[in-house]
């Protein structure tokens, strides 16, 4: 086997050009499968860490996808705010440890901006019990004190200090701009690889006092003859909130909490528990998820194709290596092994390659991908998922091998000797 | 015990009217034979039922006292790989190979070949190659594509005579050369073939290289099928 190995080899160097190009075909095809896996659990893996140790999401009543994706993701809007009072309710409930009341709707050049409490700095967890950390600066104090995401400020350039203006609800900047009430960045956040990064973070008195004046939904010039000292003496307590995060005394009263706010009877509500929230989005998603990997299976496939293509078309003119090699001494057996060992070899050297391609793909462009879409996809090492790829496609090419080694097989026996190429 | 015997030997290739028909022939071990016979007489198809690679249709051909219709397929291959050194007419040499590696070649389907032989098979294949001529290192470490046409046949019979067959078959193997570069290839192999007690069955259209063999026959004499035709 070992002579067999060693003739393949030296049989496809002798063919650079084109082994060369297969086996690019085959690293591309592999590299697209395995990057599309890459992808797709790194994405799952983001979405799920992004929220930890929260055992409620509440919401007024909508689908659990679309308040997941409003008050956790910043994606969309949530159909109905929950008012001031409930909140006060579910945030005195006994079986409830902590609340983080959340307020959504203004955004900054495309930052959406979150009116919180500095429950939130203090209670809110990712990756699996990560808190937050400031890169610079405190959390808010003032009424127009603003802390931002690392995303925000490296994109921006802003540090501690600057100046920024809110935009009312999620248009572009213009008529709609809180212009009259500037904002002061007091505190940047480290990285966290989670929409926080991207978002703006002021207190929810501060969402209250920018709108006051926009009751109407349109801004009333009235408003900013009031003198600053006067909203000192308003009551700036929110009316209503987008959603809370609620984090429970005892896991043990998860389903029972739910429950009970689900028939809440003041408001219609919803508690979304976030594992069912995100294994409905998955069940959403999944399709999707499917056809990709479909299509880079097809793909696999095609370069698998390219493997079968390269070695048939080179089985004419190799009928003299083969009578050679039966001169020798090999026999149509040997013949066969040596095309299944030559498709081997081009689909593990094209594997192995893709891999490569993959994670070193990953481990170049990983920084700016994370930067550009927010997503952190770790490059870390092959692992034996990877493994796995490249094993059923050395399989699946000695299995297309056949062909062509039967083919040579055959000609071999006809041949024997007596080519004359 | 003969070297090569044949008896009512017929093969033809599918359905076709027989190519071959040969009532007897008989090389003895040791002796170095001329086969001659123009293009397309079936020279080489009978080198093919020889060495194995092709079956007869009806009769028999015994090699080194194996009836080859006897054996089967895989040992016909071990026969072939173990007892027998075998040159063709040219592109004799796999051109991915080196000089060495081309030698070496069918030990790596004989392990009983390769255990006939003193010493490391690399350092054989250097020896034959200085006996034939092909001493220059240089030229050793070459790519076999840029050998003259002469080297690549001295090559392609250090390969056959590496680990002492007991057969040695040369298909045309001289048909590409010029006179003198013929007649000094065939001297060095009849040579080899003497030193070690090879039989060696030469193959070729030019009658006129028959003077350097124990014996030569046309291959019109020994196939009735060539006479039919004729």
């Amino acid at each position: 086997m070992t002579a067999l190995l060693r003739l393949a080899w030296r049989s496809l160097r002798d063919r650079f050009s084109t082994a060369v190009l297969t086996i690019v075909a085959v690293a591309v095809a592999v590299a697209l499968f395995v990057g599309v896996e890459k992808v797709r659990t790194g994405v799952k893996e983001n979405f799920t860490s992004t929220l930890s140790g929260t055992h409620l999401i509440v919401g007024a009543r909508t689908g659990q996808v679309n308040l997941l994706l409003a008050a956790v993701f910043r994606i969309g809007n949530a159909s109905a705010n929950v008012t001031w009072a409930t909140y006060q309710d579910i945030a005195a409930r006994p079986d409830v440890e902590w609340t983080i009341p959340l307020s959504l709707g203004d955004n900054h050049r495309g930052y959406r901006v979150l009116g919180t409490r500095e429950a939130y700095f203090e209670h809110y967890r990712y990756a699996r019990g990560r808190s937050l950390e400031f890169a610079e600066g405190v959390q808010f104090d003032g009424l127009y004190d603003a802390v931002i995401g690392a995303q925000v400020a490296r994109e921006l350039g802003y540090g501690i200090g600057s100046e920024l203006v809110l935009t009312h609800g999620l248009g572009a900047g213009g008529i709609t701009d809180h212009e009259d009430r500037p904002f002061r960045v007091v505190g940047i956040l480290k990285p966290t690889g989670t929409p926080v990064d991207r978002t703006i973070h002021v207190s929810l008195e501060a969402i209250t006092a920018i709108h006051v004046g926009w009751e109407t939904g349109t801004r009333n010039p009235l408003a900013d003859t009031i003198p600053e000292e006067m909203f000192a003496q308003f009551d700036l307590t929110p009316k209503d909130i987008t959603a809370i995060l609620v984090g429970l005394k005892s896991q043990k009263t998860l389903l029972r909490t739910q429950r009970d706010i689900n028939t809440y009877n003041r408001e219609a509500l919803v508690a979304v528990i976030p594992s069912q929230g995100f294994g409905e989005l998955w069940t959403i998603t999944g399709i999707a998820e499917t056809a990709l990997q479909a299509v880079s299976a097809f793909v696999v496939v095609v370069g698998l194709v390219t493997i079968l293509v390269s070695i048939l078309t080179s089985l004419n003119e190799r009928r003299r290596e083969m009578a050679i090699l039966r001169a020798v001494g090999a026999g149509p057996g040997h013949v066969f092994a040596l095309m299944l060992l030559e498709a081997a070899l081009l689909a593990l050297i094209g594997g192995v390659l893709g891999v490569v391609l993959v994670y070193g793909g990953l481990a170049l462009l990983g920084p700016w991908v994370t930067q550009t879409y927010g997503v952190v996809i770790a490059a870390g090492w092959p692992g034996v998922f990877d493994a796995k790829v490249v094993g059923a496609v050395v399989l699946a090419a000695l299995v297309m091998g056949l062909w062509p080694a039967a083919r040579a097989f055959s000609r071999s026996v006809a041949d024997g000797l007596t080519v004359k190429v | 015990m003969d070297a090569i015997r044949i008896e009512g030997l017929r093969f033809g290739w599918g359905k076709t009217e027989p190519l071959l028909e040969i009532e007897t022939l008989t090389v003895a071990r040791g002796e170095r034979l001329f086969l001659r016979g123009a293009s397309g007489s079936g020279k080489s198809t009978l080198l093919g039922l020889v060495t194995g690679v092709l079956a007869a249709d009806a009769g028999t051909v015994s090699v080194l006292g194996n009836d080859l219709a006897r054996i089967s397929a895989s040992e016909r291959d071990r026969l072939r790989a173990e007892r027998m050194g075998v040159i063709f007419q040219m592109f004799n040499l796999l051109p991915y190979l080196s000089v060495i590696g081309n030698v070496t070649l069918g030990c790596d389907f004989a392990p009983k070949r390769r255990k006939r032989i003193d010493g490391s098979t690399q350092a054989e294949a250097r020896r034959l190659l200085a006996r034939l001529g092909l001493t220059d290192e240089a030229l050793l470490a070459r790519s076999v594509r840029d050998l003259s046409v002469g080297q690549q046949q001295r090559v392609a019979a250090a390969r056959a005579l590496i680990g002492g067959p007991d057969i040695v078959i040369a298909d045309e193997p001289t048909s590409a050369l010029d006179a003198g570069s013929r007649d000094r290839f065939i001297e060095l192999l009849v040579e080899e073939t003497a030193r070690t007690g090879a039989t060696l069955l030469f193959v070729s259209h030019d009658a006129a290289l028959g003077h350097h063999f124990d014996r030569a026959i046309d291959i019109g004499e020994i196939n009735s099928r060539a006479q039919v035709a004729a």
